[in-house]
């Protein structure tokens, strides 16, 4: 077959390349760009090489939140995916209330992220929150806005409450796409409850499952907005996470360079985890039979 | 194995059904013999998966009860029951390699590992799957699947019955005759009593000892292929059965005369206080062409050759007649008339056979 060569081809690569370069390429080269200069003002820069690299890598400061950050993220995925898998096994199949269940377990993926802060903040305020006040006249000592560990529990709960639809409405999905005969195989074959969830319910649900987890795991790696609101990062840095840290770190010192840093090396983290995630995950898929 | 018994058995998928047409499955009284072939034939939609999902226990009938030799077993769910069934669509567990699959019955019985073992190995080589015990089942072919499938009903030893439910739908063709035959073989070897739900009629005739036939969730007769055959007992199992099915007119009879447009046809017995819808039902083969005499003239509008033996389509008036004959029997066009043989002729009130009972003869 004779190939047609003709180089003016190339231009109408052009607009796509233009797109890209404006939406990711020149804002990521930016950032890198910072993160190897220095500037004192004036918008004058000078050369570091990879000092900033190695000043973050080599920082306590990163070091807590990353800590903070991966139990956090291991806490809420720990609660939601098993949790989530629960609702919807529970969840009726057809019918009215169905249609009632979906839209209730929606509802919360629907408001925005710093709405969902502004309310648990209020809700968990012991002055004027429901949730703050029934438990402190329960005589529980709770309060998120000096207590560590009240602060980790309700910005726990809060993840929770949002985004464990997320998954319930993915495995709802997959599960619905089951036919009915496997069920009725698995009965005929006296397969028990587990048995069925082992071998029908959870293979036919990894695929979405899979989806669900990256997503948690990419999304509550890089949450911001909920503790922000909520307890903007305290009582002292107990609940700042990395995006908070990193935050306070390029506009509150406006530390560019290392900010810039910081942000890359965060970047690659999620990337190789998420990597790491997708390969295994799959792989347990396609391993042979048990 | 049992005795399958159906006592005064019927199933509506509505709370209140009223009228008949409520119900998925009509009043049923049957015994299904320990250790026969049986097939429910009918249309889509008729009532056989109702019927088989009832005796698997995957479905609670709303009224009358079902037996297993003398033991009510109505509301016993299905592990009590200890029934295996096969299904449309492939079902195979997509983890598990196939030695797993078909072990997966006995293992949730808690059967001890060796037996097991055994079992499937000898479930294997009858579905011709010895050699890939080991691989997983999700990346076969759906026949291989179904076979799966269909080892997986067969390798409970003390099931009381074997449940099919279509289960050659997704087969190809080619491989169909051959499951087809190895579920037969597979029949003689372990003889279980086994049922199999179908809507093809040469599936149906070619596996069963005994057909049942089921038309809007009604079992219209239970017979043997022959007797299906040589003596409909409605209408719906003369046009169901047999290609092409039976000829049925719709007549008035009075004593042994039946009136048939202008046509008076003289019968071997008479018949008495008829009411409502009279046909008169006789199949293609039983009737004769002839060049010069017979019971009514006709016009060939065409034939087909079919190999073993020759469709004719004829006409009388605006009446569609079908006759069967020999593949030696030469077509001419002269061949104007067309004679019923007698004794098989057979007369239907509101579509059901008029028994001998009724006949009087005089």
């Amino acid at each position: 077959m004779n190939k047609t060569v003709n180089q003016k081809a190339w231009f109408l690569v052009l607009p796509v390349f233009l797109l890209v370069a404006f939406s990711a390429v020149i804002p990521l080269m930016t950032v890198v760009n910072y993160s190897v200069q220095d500037t004192f003002g004036n918008n004058i820069f000078s050369w570091v090489g990879l000092d900033w690299f190695d000043e973050i890598i080599h920082s306590d400061r990163m070091h807590e939140s990353l800590g903070r950050q991966a139990l956090f993220t291991t806490i809420i995925l720990f609660i939601e995916v098993p949790l989530g898998i629960f609702v919807a096994l529970n969840m009726p199949k057809k019918g009215f209330w169905a249609s009632v269940c979906l839209v209730v377990i929606s509802l919360p993926l629907l408001i925005p992220w710093n709405v969902v802060g502004t309310i648990w903040q209020i809700f968990g305020r012991k002055d004027i929150g429901l949730l703050g006040h029934v438990l402190v006249s329960l005589g529980i000592d709770y309060n998120y806005a000096q207590d560590m560990m009240s602060a980790w529990v309700t910005i726990i709960v809060m993840d929770v409450w949002h985004w464990t639809s997320l998954i319930v409405l993915l495995c709802y999905a997959g599960l619905q796409s089951i036919p009915d005969a496997y069920y009725q195989a698995a009965k005929i074959d006296q397969a028990s409850r587990w048995s069925v969830f082992r071998y029908i319910e959870l293979p036919k649900m990894s695929g979405v499952l899979l989806i669900a987890i990256l997503l948690r795991f990419m999304d509550s790696f890089m949450i911001y907005s909920e503790p922000f609101v909520l307890t903007g990062g305290g009582p002292g840095n107990s609940t700042t996470f990395l995006s908070i840290d990193l935050v306070n770190m390029a506009l509150g010192q406006f530390d560019l360079g290392p900010a810039s840093a910081y942000s890359l090396m965060y970047f690659l983290v999620v990337l190789l985890v998420s990597w790491v995630f997708f390969t295994v995950m799959t792989n347990i898929d396609k391993k042979g039979a048990i | 194995m049992a005795k399958i018994i159906f006592k005064n058995l019927a199933h509506s998928y509505l709370p209140n059904p009223k009228t008949s047409g409520d119900y998925a499955l009509q009043k049923i009284n049957l015994e299904l013999e320990d250790g026969a072939a049986y097939s429910l034939l009918g249309p889509s939609g008729c009532g056989k998966t109702t019927l088989l999902n009832i005796i698997s226990g995957l479905l609670m009938p709303s009224e009358g009860k079902i037996y297993f030799d003398d033991k009510d077993v109505t509301f016993e769910d299905t592990v009590e029951r200890n029934i295996a069934q096969v299904f449309q669509f492939p079902v195979v567990y997509d983890t598990m390699s196939v030695r797993k699959n078909l072990a997966f019955p006995l293992r949730n019985r808690g059967e001890n590992p060796d037996y097991i073992k055994r079992r499937v190995e000898v479930i294997a080589k009858s579905i011709g799957m010895e050699d890939i015990l080991d691989i997983k089942a999700s990346g076969l072919s759906a026949d291989a699947k179904q076979k799966i499938s269909l080892g997986r009903g067969m390798v409970r030893e003390d099931v009381n019955a074997i449940l099919l439910d279509e289960p050659l739908t997704v087969i190809d063709p080619h491989v169909k005759w051959q499951l087809r035959t190895q579920l037969k073989a597979l029949h003689e070897k372990f003889s279980h009593t086994m049922i199999f739900v179908t809507h093809d009629q040469t599936e149906a005739l070619t596996f069963a000892d005994k057909v049942v036939v089921m038309n809007d969730g009604v079992v219209v007769q239970v017979g043997t292929p022959q007797e299906l055959f040589e003596k409909p007992a409605h209408t719906f199992v003369g046009y169901f059965i047999g290609s092409p099915g039976m000829n049925i007119f719709e007549v008035d009879i009075v004593k042994d005369i039946v009136t048939l447009g202008d046509i008076k046809i003289k019968l071997k017995s008479s018949y008495k206080n008829l009411t409502g819808k009279i046909e008169l039902g006789i199949r293609p083969e039983y009737i004769s062409l002839s060049e010069d005499s017979g019971d009514m003239q006709i016009e060939i509008t065409r034939t087909e050759d079919i190999g073993y033996h020759k469709i004719i389509r004829a006409k009388h008036k605006d009446m569609k007649i079908d006759i069967v004959v020999k593949e030696d029997v030469k077509i001419t066009k002269e061949m104007k008339y067309i004679s019923f043989d007698r004794n098989h002729i057979f007369i239907y009130q509101d579509g059901w056979l008029i028994g001998e009972k009724e006949v009087k003869g005089e």
